[in-house]
């Protein structure tokens, strides 16, 4: 290995190999891919190449995943400045290869669909907290706005004992004037970590929009490749 | 000693510089090189220094969540990825700047020409990064493994990078003698290697979005190989420079040193794709990145034996020489830490380690335990060649040794023996997670603790180096290398 174009010729292909291998075909794979319907139906005339009806979208269904709504693209904003993803994934693993589905995570496993109409993919590889692909069917409606807005506030509210860090500082304490607002964070009986009497505490904007985000995370469709059981 | 060593050619021939001729001719390529590789040292520790307040409050964070906890700018994810970045383009790519260049020059035999746009290049590599650590600490952070350093600095760490990286490919190209030794070959991949990568991931992942999953495909194509590519060579490189030149007696074997370059160059960039195990990626990719991370058993095999080999029956030299001690620690903790790494890549296993702070210890068992030990042991047999004066301190140098040691081993071990509990127990759903959490309290403790060992490490480098460089007249006049043993020896 004198050469210099020769030695260069190596080290070009050993990485154009894996670079080909995962990352072009990878992409010739998946990076077309687009939402769906829940199921697919036998077309009535493209045949496939053995000459079977190809199962096509049927029309009029609604296509999955959903976009998101726009308050919470900016919640994904926060979420990503907070850098919540390196203690919280965002993916289902199959049932029988962790515990994924058994600690209700989510009802089915995650499939690369799923993430085709994000910007940013925030797949994660840390659990130091709970797995977040579906935290809005685990918290969903008012209460699940209350809970996350306590949790965040400070963890240990609801989750005493919890690692995870207080984001207090995405709230507001301020004075109470005639009556509570209607967004005022309702604490349990006692809790120390209430604000002094004549006073509350109001997620900013970041919060409300960070918890709109979150309630937004569901796994509550199927796709043709990925049914949730019955 | 096998009968292959003889294949090394006298100009490859690592101790070849016996010569007086050769020697001056070396110290003459010091000379060119000085100031841009001091510059780049000095640099290097200042990141190191930030990079470890960075991880003591990271570290000290994940047991007690209320610390600095009112500070939005010190938030967890904030400071742990601030943290890496420093340490990882900071320290690890300063570092490989210092060293790696001054060992190509060397070997090149080529002295370095218009040092002032290295120099300009070093300091704007510096700038971008700076810009880019206060930007993910105000926020601007992209939540991308390994590249959450916001756009707007990005650019120019990429053209300071390519005007830095292209001095080792011209020390190459004007080399002198035909013959080319592995360390060489390693870190002339790595500097193509690198901006390749980087480029890549940063148009598919943050310009150009990629649909979906590819982006945590890319993302992962790209963060291993940082690692396999990029700090693992420029580490082999230094090893494979300094373990014969400092012995005195040239590596095992030529052949096992060319296998172990191309059984890296052609498995380690496929391996990637084992962080995605369980993921929503098609199995035939993961099958992939499995595969590649168990074939990489043989490019650590045989670097293990060939390292092995050439300091097999010299043991107390190797303990008396800063320099070796440093580098061994690093050559046996590469050996270990990448068999470990292969092992995780099995499904079975990926399946308790993975998401867990395993992953953590083995990362840091990777680019600690072995490529900054590896790096520690080049500045102790660079330095004083550049300037031509000694070591003021062996007490230092062995607080530092063991701070270092101590230190990663405790958090290798604790993160290591905590994140397979926590893995176990992640996949009993029986177990209440919130139970799972506070039963990893204790290890993440002792992280803690490994965090103060390599403090006092860091401190104890830091104050000779600088001693060093303004040193007084005692240590310009000191004579003989500084020995971690009162005997003679090897530097």
């Amino acid at each position: 290995m004198k050469s210099l174009p020769l030695l260069f010729c190596g080290i070009f292909f050993a990485l154009a190999f894996s670079f080909t291998g995962l990352i072009v075909s990878g992409h010739i794979q998946l990076g077309a891919l687009t939402p769906s319907t829940e199921t697919l139906v036998p077309s009535e005339d493209q045949v496939d190449a053995s000459g079977q009806p190809l199962m096509v979208m049927a029309e009029g269904e609604t296509l999955f995943p959903r976009p998101a709504p726009g308050i919470a693209e900016i919640g994904k904003q926060v979420y990503i400045e907070m850098g919540c993803m390196y203690c919280h994934s965002q993916q289902v693993r199959r049932q029988g290869f962790g515990a994924d589905i058994d600690r209700g995570w989510g009802p089915r496993a995650t499939v690369a669909r799923d993430y085709v109409l994000q910007d940013r993919v925030l797949l994660g590889t840390m659990r130091t907290g709970p797995d977040l692909a579906h935290l809005g069917g685990r918290y969903a409606g008012d209460a699940g706005r209350d809970w996350n807005h306590l949790h965040l506030y400070n963890p240990q509210i609801v989750s005493k004992g919890s690692t995870m860090p207080p984001f207090a500082f995405l709230y507001r304490e301020q004075e109470i004037v005639n009556e509570p607002s209607a967004n005022a964070l309702q604490f349990p009986p006692d809790s120390e970590y209430a604000p002094k009497s004549g006073y509350e505490i109001v997620p900013t904007r970041r919060a409300e929009a960070l918890v709109e985000y979150l309630l937004s995370l569901k796994i509550d469709y199927s796709l043709p490749e990925a049914r949730i059981p019955e | 000693m096998s009968n292959n060593s003889q294949i090394v050619a006298p100009a490859a021939d690592p101790y070849s510089s016996a010569k007086p001729s050769e020697r001056a001719e070396l110290s003459v390529i010091d000379e060119s090189i000085r100031t841009p590789s001091i510059f780049f040292l000095i640099s290097a520790i200042g990141w190191l220094m930030i990079g470890t307040v960075l991880a003591l409050m990271a570290a000290f964070k994940a047991h007690e969540p209320d610390f600095l906890g009112a500070y939005e700018f010190l938030t967890f994810g904030r400071v742990r990825s601030a943290h890496l970045n420093a340490m990882a383009l900071g320290w690890g790519s300063n570092i490989i700047f210092a060293v790696g260049l001054w060992i190509m020059a060397r070997l090149c035999r080529s002295p370095v020409d218009h040092k002032g746009i290295l120099m300009i290049a070093g300091v704007f590599w510096n700038i971008g990064l700076t810009i880019g650590v206060f930007g993910i600490l105000r926020g601007d952070m992209t939540s991308v493994e390994w590249l959450e350093i916001p756009k707007y600095a990005t650019p120019l760490l990429a053209v300071s990078y390519a005007l830095i990286g292209v001095w080792g490919v011209m020390a190459f190209k004007f080399r002198k003698g035909d013959h080319v030794y592995v360390s060489q070959w390693y870190i002339l991949a790595a500097l193509f290697w690198f901006p390749w990568l980087y480029i890549v991931a940063q148009a598919m992942i943050i310009w150009f979005p990629a649909r979906g999953v590819v982006q945590p495909l890319t993302n992962w194509w790209f963060a291993h190989n940082v690692l396999g590519l990029w700090f693992t060579p420029m580490a082999l490189a230094t090893a494979y420079y300094l373990i014969p030149k400092v012995l005195g007696r040239p590596i095992y074997s030529y052949y096992l040193s060319v296998l172990g370059f191309w059984a890296l160059a052609i498995f380690y960039n496929w391996a990637g794709v084992h962080h995605l195990i369980g993921g929503p990626i098609p199995a035939w990719l993961i099958s992939a990145g499995i595969v590649g991370s168990v074939m990489m058993v043989i490019p650590v095999i045989v670097v293990a034996i060939n390292h092995h080999m050439t300091v097999v029956g010299a043991h107390r030299e190797v303990w008396h020489s800063p320099t070796l001690r440093f580098i061994v620690f690093g050559a046996l903790s590469y050996t270990l830490v990448s068999l470990i790494g292969s092992s995780m890549a099995l499904r079975s296993v990926n399946e308790i380690t993975h998401f867990t702070h395993f992953t953590v210890g083995h990362a840091h068992h990777g680019v600690y335990a072995f490529f900054t030990m590896i790096m520690f042991g080049g500045v102790y047999y660079m330095l004083p060649r550049l300037l031509k004066r000694e070591w003021p301190s062996a007490g230092l140098i062995r607080i530092h040794f063991w701070g270092c040691a101590i230190g990663i081993t405790i958090m290798v071990v604790a993160l290591q023996a905590g994140g397979w509990i926590q893995g176990l127990q992640m996949n009993n759903a029986s177990i209440p997670f919130l139970e799972t959490v506070q039963n990893t309290i204790p290890w993440l403790k002792a992280r803690s603790i490994s965090g103060l060992f390599l403090t006092v490490g860091h401190i104890a480098f830091g104050i000779n180096v600088f001693w060093m460089l303004f040193a007084a007249g005692a240590v310009r006049a000191k004579n003989g290398p500084t020995l971690l043993h009162k005997e003679g020896g090897v530097a």
